[in-house]
């Protein structure tokens, strides 16, 4: 940080160089340009804006008090929420990881394998995981199965990316040695590589599961699960009082998780 | 741990155990095969329906290939509009950021606002985008609008939270010396504050005008605007072959987004 | 015994690093290669075990041509030749004991390899080599955990597992302070006759090169310009090696510099 902070303090006194100055005006004038732009262009009708934070404001009313009738039901589909999102991490890994040893540039056994693991990260990672749900959805039907898959299949871009960079960070030197002793591939990794990128493997799963909580919640909107479907259902039929315990359940939920992986993190790295 | 010192017993080695307590190791794994039976148990599997998956996914695979751009009208209405959204609440959001920021950083605010910023921020990262966006397409009805809200709020949380801990972490001595020319509470913010962050600021802008982005293709999918709509309803329609259009060109837009993004977080930086 | 006969190595279009070396070392005699850097004494050792492809020439090891070994009879031809490297190359995480069993990763399976269920046999060697190097009672430590001289030690230790028929050592001492790089020479040089083991020493330092080795090879770029006793290698020799280039003062006297720069790269 302190690095950083002195980085751009020299970049403060450089800044009166000619030629960055043009860009900086440059780059103003394209951005109020842009933004100009948007807002005459954008399909939006303006008396709208102008009410809406009376609108927001009625609909914030119409939840107060909290209905904490359905609770059970609640903590149930909670707890779905829970599992879809720690199974789907359990499964990930076991798909991200020779994802991973493909992708990076120091193990990959050729170009082909690292061009596909390549390909699988990136397709993965630019689908978002409501995307992938709404695919899994149409082919497997509504349900958790559905939800799995889609944060699996989200999930592996995150991780075997990560892993990948962790990878291609090794320390060469122990890969050295253990070739030299005779070791077969399978043994190098065994002893050089896997022992180096086990504390980032813990850190990236546990962050991987934190977020797959929070995106789980969401799952049930198209119909994937989880704690979505009846919050869907409770805005359909406009029981708000409901909706609001449910949002306070999820942000509940998502405390505990992060106080969860802030744990996990302290015991094991 | 001690080898034994007379050299006839025949000494033995066994890896020191990652957890040394056998009770709390073998505890652990017990521990992960009953939650996997339960998560597995208490999981409504709807076995029938998934049976079905294979012939659906070829279904739609077949009928997805190969992507059709006829209707590219559509599919450019939609990512002018998610365009449109992701600028204007990237500018919002940023701006908007800074305020509660700084009411959420230690150690420039009072203790009641510090933890009002504090609840803020928890609360707008707790929910993922698609919650908020159902919520405000509630309040405000479908349309653009709810979608630049939700992503509003999105920003707010994810570049308040830097933003505080940036500030939490400035160079103190600034705003001493600030403070020892007499300078009131908001022009110590400004001049001793502000440019320590600002340079920050830039790059996170750039950084949440690509997750922006990203988000506003699945904020659509709940009625927020933009390329998302589109997509939910080719889905809805079993239009596979232009749904798989839109996803190829969501998934181009994005890596073309994360690559300008990051060659200008690289210029900045 | 090894032989190694016109040995070329060139990286891509550049001037070869080592032109048409020959070389020959019988019986159980510790050799020492002295050079400055960039002479090519690392890139011959690591032909010898083929960390690094030769060019063209031959090496053979007791009437073994390596230059041609290919997956696993190359593999099991590493197994007979142990590496001592500057580094020590440790895999820092693991304990001193699984380094050290390192050694037999050629001689076990892959289950035996990962599940640490290494044969009696092998523990107890490692136990008898480990105490020979003073270093048993470190077992169940972490390798990061020792200072410098003791993990070099784990390095030879893990070399001496695999029943070497030749002990390469690459700057063995360039990572340790002078007193510490005295003692693992000494320890090499009493070793290679416990074990009756031929042992291919590349050092910076001269006087060492002298005090405990038979034999003293100098190599200037990529070729051998001295072989002999250490009681010939005078003033005319040690110019011949190092004469006109630069650095060459600091390199043979001012080990302590070094070493504390060596010692800082591998922390990190």
């Amino acid at each position: 940080m302190v690095d950083h902070a002195g980085a751009m303090a020299d970049r403060v006194w450089r800044r009166y160089d000619r030629k960055q100055r043009l860009t900086r005006y440059a780059a103003l004038l394209i951005t109020v340009m842009v933004v100009y732009w948007a807002v005459r262009d954008i399909d939006i009708f303006w008396p709208w804006v102008w009410d809406a934070p009376n609108q927001i404001s009625n609909l914030g009313a119409r939840m107060w008090p909290p209905d904490p009738s359905r609770l059970a039901a609640i903590t149930n589909a909670l707890l779905e929420t829970v599992h879809i999102a720690t199974l789907a991490t359990a499964l990930t890994i076991f798909i991200a990881l020779p994802v991973s040893y493909i992708a990076a540039q120091n193990t990959t056994p050729n170009r082909a394998c690292l061009w596909l693991g390549r390909f699988i990260l990136v397709s993965s990672r630019s689908v978002n995981t409501i995307i992938w749900a709404l695919l899994f959805v149409a082919i497997f039907g509504p349900g958790v199965l559905a939800g799995i898959l889609a944060i699996m299949f989200r999930s592996v871009g995150f991780i075997g990316k990560l892993m990948g960079e962790a990878i291609e960070e090794i320390d060469r030197r122990p890969v050295e040695a253990m070739e030299a002793t005779g070791a077969s591939k399978a043994k190098v990794i065994a002893y050089a590589i896997v022992p180096q990128v086990m504390p980032a493997f813990f850190a990236i799963v546990i962050l991987r599961w934190d977020i797959n909580i929070r995106e789980s919640t969401v799952l049930g909107l198209v119909g994937a699960g989880g704690i979505g479907v009846i919050l869907q259902g409770a805005i359909d039929t406009f029981a708000w009082p409901t909706v609001a315990t449910i949002l306070i359940a999820i942000i509940v939920l998502v405390l505990i998780g992060e106080a969860v992986t802030g744990l996990l993190r302290r015991k094991v790295l | 741990m001690t080898p034994p010192d007379h050299a006839d017993v025949p000494r033995t080695w066994r890896k020191p155990p990652f957890i040394a307590n056998p009770a709390l190791r073998y505890g652990l794994w017990l521990a992960v095969i009953v939650y996997l039976i339960w998560a597995f148990g208490s999981l409504p599997f709807n076995w029938e329906r998934i049976s079905e998956g294979l012939p659906r996914a070829a279904r739609i695979f077949g009928g997805g290939f190969p992507p059709s751009f006829e209707r590219s009208g559509l599919l450019i209405t939609g990512f002018k509009e998610s365009f449109q959204i992701a600028i204007l609440a990237t500018l919002l959001g940023v701006a908007l950021s800074i305020p509660f920021a700084v009411m959420a950083a230690r150690n420039v605010a009072p203790k009641p606002i510090y933890l009002l910023g504090r609840a803020v921020i928890i609360v707008s990262r707790s929910f993922h985008p698609v919650i908020v966006a159902i919520l405000f397409v509630a309040a405000v009805g479908f349309g653009p609008l709810a979608g630049i809200l939700t992503l509003t709020v999105y920003s707010i949380g994810f570049v308040g939270k830097l933003l505080a801990e940036e500030i939490e972490e400035i160079d103190w001595g600034q705003v001493e010396a600030m403070k020892a020319v007499g300078a009131g509470y908001f022009a110590t913010l400004v001049y001793a504050v502000f440019p320590q962050i600002l340079p920050r600021q830039v790059g996170l802008s750039m950084y949440q005008l690509d997750s922006n982005l990203r988000a506003s293709a699945v904020v659509g999918i709940v009625g927020a605007g933009g390329i998302g709509g589109t997509l939910m309803n080719a889905f809805g329609r079993y239009d596979y072959d232009f749904a798989f259009a839109i996803l190829l060109t969501i998934i181009a837009v994005i890596l073309v987004s994360e690559g300008i993004s990051g060659w200008v977080r690289k210029k900045i930086w | 015994m090894l032989e190694i006969s016109k040995l070329v190595k060139r990286y891509g279009r550049d001037k070869p690093v080592l032109k048409e070396l020959d070389l020959t070392v019988e019986g159980s005699s510790v050799v020492s290669i002295v050079g400055a850097s960039g002479a090519g004494k690392s890139t011959m050792l690591r032909c010898i075990n083929r960390l690094v492809e030769p060019t063209s020439g031959s090496i053979k090891l007791n009437g073994t041509e390596l230059v041609r070994l290919k997956g696993r009879e190359l593999r099991r031809t590493r197994r007979k030749i142990g590496m001592v490297f500057q580094g020590f190359n440790l895999i820092d995480r693991l304990t001193v004991m699984e380094n050290v069993l390192a050694g037999r990763l050629g001689y076990v399976n892959l289950f035996q390899a990962i599940t640490r269920r290494y044969p009696q046999s092998d523990i107890e060697r490692a136990f008898q080599l480990m105490e020979r190097v003073g270093i048993a009672h470190y077992a169940n430590k972490r390798a990061d955990e020792l200072s410098g001289g003791e993990r070099q030690r784990v390095g030879v230790v893990r070399a001496l597992m695999q029943e070497p028929e030749i002990l390469l050592a690459d700057e063995p001492t360039a990572s340790l302070d002078p007193r510490t790089s005295e003692q693992i020479m000494k320890l090499l040089h009493s070793l290679a006759h416990e074990l009756s083991l031929p042992v291919l020493i590349n050092i910076h330092n001269v006087a060492q090169a002298k005090a405990y080795t038979e034999r003293i090879v100098g190599l200037r770029h990529g070729r051998m310009i001295f072989d002999g006793a250490p009681a010939g290698f005078g003033k005319e020799a040690l110019d011949a090696i190092y004469g006109g280039i630069e650095t060459a003062e600091e390199e043979i006297t001012a080990e302590p510099g070094r070493s504390t720069q060596g010692v800082a790269h591998d922390s990190t």
